[in-house]
């Protein structure tokens, strides 16, 4: 069961950030919106991870990005802040006993669940990531417009692989 | 101490992310060229200042110094003068237009924050973007030879990469034979008053007291370095090495000569043309 958690993450990761550095790196509306979906991997790790454990993947996950970006460090601390939201929002949200659901997935939690811990947790994410790659305040609302519309971009596309995978659950 | 350790285990998700963001956001200020000109440019801007106001004090008791030196200075550039009005100008055939074809022109600042003492020196002076200061324009002192290059610019401030830096490779040639080598400081060596002069060819004779001057690329050609202090220094490569004695006083360096190469940028372009991406 357990072996099983850890090869399905494994594959998963190298899945979205294969697509991430081939696919979406090269997509991009107006250099607007980019979608960063690999993201999706960090959403979907097992409710029991120790916190340490989290952090490492996650910071580790944003160094790989790093170093496909050039953008060393930006991506590691965007997707540190991504953990921190993620811890938050599952401590605030879920009874912390209760955790009969290995994940934190769409066909577990359900889409009302799903949609607002992806978006919190993205908003937070591109929130870092843009901030720190223009790294000055002068163009607030420039940054604020392509930080929210790859927000949706991303949400858009981390829902629609969700509902790909969609797994009926006996809930 | 047992409770300090119980509430920082109770929220441990929130020490640990400080920890990791710290980590992040450190990864990209230093190895990032636009977040680190940024936060070094703006820290500068503060430090520059308060430094400035300190050295007034400072540069009033070195007033005695920096006199004698103008002086010096003044009594060299009268001679040259001379060597100029004495010559029969109704002889002279041929005239070059030195204002026009003029490659280099100096400009002076006052150097606000000095030091000597570090393995990385860097200076900082009081002229900036404002006056035309660029990036990797040569430093020259007075009368005594080369500082460094400029290495950070803000608008009315600029930092200078010391030749007291590990970084710091200046072209120079034996002015005796004409042999290139270049100028390294640090790599063991610590002493404010001596460098190195590393990459002589092994057929080269280097004597000690021969005078080593710049080889003219982004210093002018010909400005005084040192002197030879001694030759014997082994190297592990199949180059001769020197120890340099440096002209150059740095702890009491108050104001420098920037150096403007006015064909800087053309011989960028020429030399490494921009790729086609």
């Amino acid at each position: 069961m357990n072996s099983k958690i850890i090869i399905v993450n494994v594959f998963r990761w190298f899945i979205l950030l294969f697509v991430q550095i081939f696919l979406l790196k090269n997509m991009g509306f107006y250099d607007l919106s980019t979608p960063f979906t690999y993201v999706l991997f960090l959403l979907l790790l097992p409710f029991n991870i120790p916190n340490i454990l989290l952090y490492l993947i996650a910071f580790g996950t944003g160094l790989t990005l790093d170093a496909f970006y050039d953008t060393m460090g930006v991506h590691a601390s965007a997707c540190v802040v991504l953990a921190f939201v993620r811890i938050l929002f599952i401590s605030i949200s879920l009874n912390r006993e209760a955790h009969d659901d290995p994940e934190p997935s769409l066909s577990y939690m359900g889409f009302q669940w799903f949609t607002l811990y992806a978006f919190l947790c993205i908003l937070a994410h591109h929130f870092v990531l843009f901030f720190l790659e223009a790294f000055r305040l002068t163009d607030f609302g420039y940054t604020l417009i392509r930080c929210g519309l790859s927000c949706i971009f991303t949400l858009l596309l981390v829902l629609l692989i969700e509902f790909i995978f969609y797994k009926r659950t006996s809930r | 101490m047992r409770n300090l350790w119980i509430f920082i285990s109770r929220y441990n998700a929130f020490f640990l992310f400080i920890i990791f963001f710290t980590v992040g956001v450190v990864l990209t200020v230093k190895n990032n060229a636009y977040q680190r000109s940024v936060t070094l440019n703006s820290t500068n801007e503060i430090v520059g200042n308060a430094y400035e106001h300190l050295n007034v004090l400072k540069r009033y008791l070195n007033l005695g110094m920096v006199n004698d030196s103008l002086a010096s200075e003044n009594a060299k550039l009268k001679t040259q003068l001379l060597k100029f009005t004495s010559v029969d100008t109704a002889k002279a055939v041929k005239f070059v237009d030195t204002l026009t074809n003029q490659q280099y022109t100096y400009l002076a600042a006052k150097v606000v924050k000095n030091s000597v003492t570090l393995t990385n020196n860097i200076m900082t002076i009081n002229k900036g973007t404002a006056d035309g200061i660029q990036k990797n324009m040569a430093v020259i002192s007075p009368n005594k030879g080369v500082v460094g290059l400029i290495r950070d610019v803000s608008e009315h401030l600029a930092t200078i990469q010391s030749l007291l830096h590990k970084d710091t490779r200046i072209s120079v040639v034996i002015k005796k034979n004409n042999a290139m080598g270049s100028l390294v400081w640090g790599d063991g060596n610590f002493d404010i008053k001596k460098a190195f002069i590393k990459g002589v060819p092994n057929h080269i004779k280097i004597n000690v007291g021969d005078t080593v001057v710049t080889y003219g690329a982004t210093f002018p050609a010909g400005i005084l370095v040192g002197r030879i202090s001694r030759t014997n220094v082994t190297t592990n490569d199949n180059f001769l090495s020197a120890e340099v004695s440096l002209f150059n006083d740095f702890s009491t360096l108050q104001y420098v000569y920037v150096i403007k190469n006015k064909l800087a940028e053309e011989e960028e372009n020429l030399e490494n043309p921009v790729k086609p991406k």
